[in-house]
């Protein structure tokens, strides 16, 4: 077997292990007031983090991209609307789209 | 339940009545960033064969790893010639925040068995993101497994596709798609920003830290790093008081 094989079965018996590890928990450490405000506050760091970087980064460079920006501008407006899930991100899409196709971004 | 853990100043909004108009349906919304989301399966698939994978190889890593951060790492640096272990290791440390998510997950999705072996390998940014903006636990597992579903078909079918050379048919960008991404988790987490100061606080302290980290650190990491805007939030945060 090659070493790039061994690595990418490696690579995903760890990622699989460290899905699998959080799922298995016992209910009772979970029981701790801190711990489980800790469990629930990482999705809402995590994930703007993920937005952040996702609209600012490309790789390790951070970036000026209009059209993304745009877009997630478009989300932005369309939640403080209250639009439903679907219309926030074809609004997103859209807008990017859009700019590209004009050139911008 | 969860909620006795909010702050004050959160007692009866957030996901306890979320607003009707803007809470994602779980199975339609689900499929839906799937798809979407999925589609960026091409670029991986494009990116493994290139730095030097086989089709085969490329495909294990998303049927098995199933995680795109991860995956973009390890082919990132054997394309650089870095390592095997350093790539491996890399893309390992990048699977940690599925064990934050899954830390989370696992009183909502209440799974045990063979059950709870398949949702492991769903965890992911989609599934956690679209399960925690449901109401209750019920809709939190159906949200979960069917974005899972969704975005499990979707990413391997691009992955392959990918390794083929499709993605030179037209770049995922020039839809928009690339956008789909980050408006979908800010729509995710937008009813949690609604609920309280603290999650508001977390929200920026994790994109702060995210920004800043980004050309210091190779790309993932600085995600991961994010976590530590929960820990300074849930040090902050007053005790629940059980009843």
């Amino acid at each position: 077997m090659s070493g790039t094989w061994i690595a990418v079965l490696v690579t995903a018996a760890g990622c699989y292990a460290l899905k699998l590890a959080g799922l298995t928990v016992p209910e009772r450490v979970l029981r701790n007031p801190r711990l489980r405000r800790f469990a629930e506050l990482v999705p809402v760091a995590l994930l703007a983090a993920l937005v952040a970087v996702q609209a600012g980064a490309k790789g390790s460079a951070l970036v000026f991209d209009p059209a993304r920006l745009a877009g997630l501008a478009a989300a932005v407006v369309a939640l403080i609307l209250k639009a439903p899930f679907l219309v926030v991100i074809l609004a997103a899409a859209g807008t990017a789209a859009v700019l590209r196709l004009a050139g911008i971004g | 339940m969860a909620e006795l853990a909010q702050p004050a100043d959160a007692a009866g909004s957030g996901r306890s009545s979320p607003r009707a108009s803007t809470a994602p349906r779980p199975v339609r919304d689900g499929v839906l960033l799937g798809l979407a989301v999925g589609v960026s399966g091409l670029a991986f698939g494009a990116a493994a064969v290139s730095a030097g994978l086989t089709v085969w190889q490329t495909c294990t890593l998303s049927l098995l790893a199933y995680t795109g951060a991860s995956q973009f790492a390890l082919a990132g640096t054997i394309a650089a010639g870095g390592s095997l272990v350093a790539g491996a290791t890399g893309a390992i440390l990048l699977g940690s925040r599925n064990s934050l998510y899954s830390l989370r997950l696992s009183g909502l999705l209440q799974v045990r068995g063979a059950a709870r072996l398949l949702a492991a390998l769903g965890v992911t940014d989609e599934s956690t993101a679209l399960a925690l903006a449901q109401p209750g636990p019920a809709a939190a597992r159906t949200g979960f497994f069917a974005t899972f579903t969704s975005l499990y078909l979707t990413w391997n079918a691009a992955t392959l596709a990918g390794a083929f050379g499709a993605d030179k048919i037209g770049s995922p960008q020039s839809f928009g798609l690339d956008v789909i991404g980050p408006a979908a988790f800010l729509a995710l987490i937008w009813p949690r920003l609604a609920s309280g100061r603290t999650e508001r606080g977390v929200a920026a302290g994790g994109a702060a830290i995210a920004i800043a980290a980004t050309p210091l650190l190779p790309p993932g990491a600085p995600i991961i790093l994010a976590a530590f805007a929960a820990l300074a939030g849930a040090l902050a945060s007053r005790p629940a008081t059980a009843p």
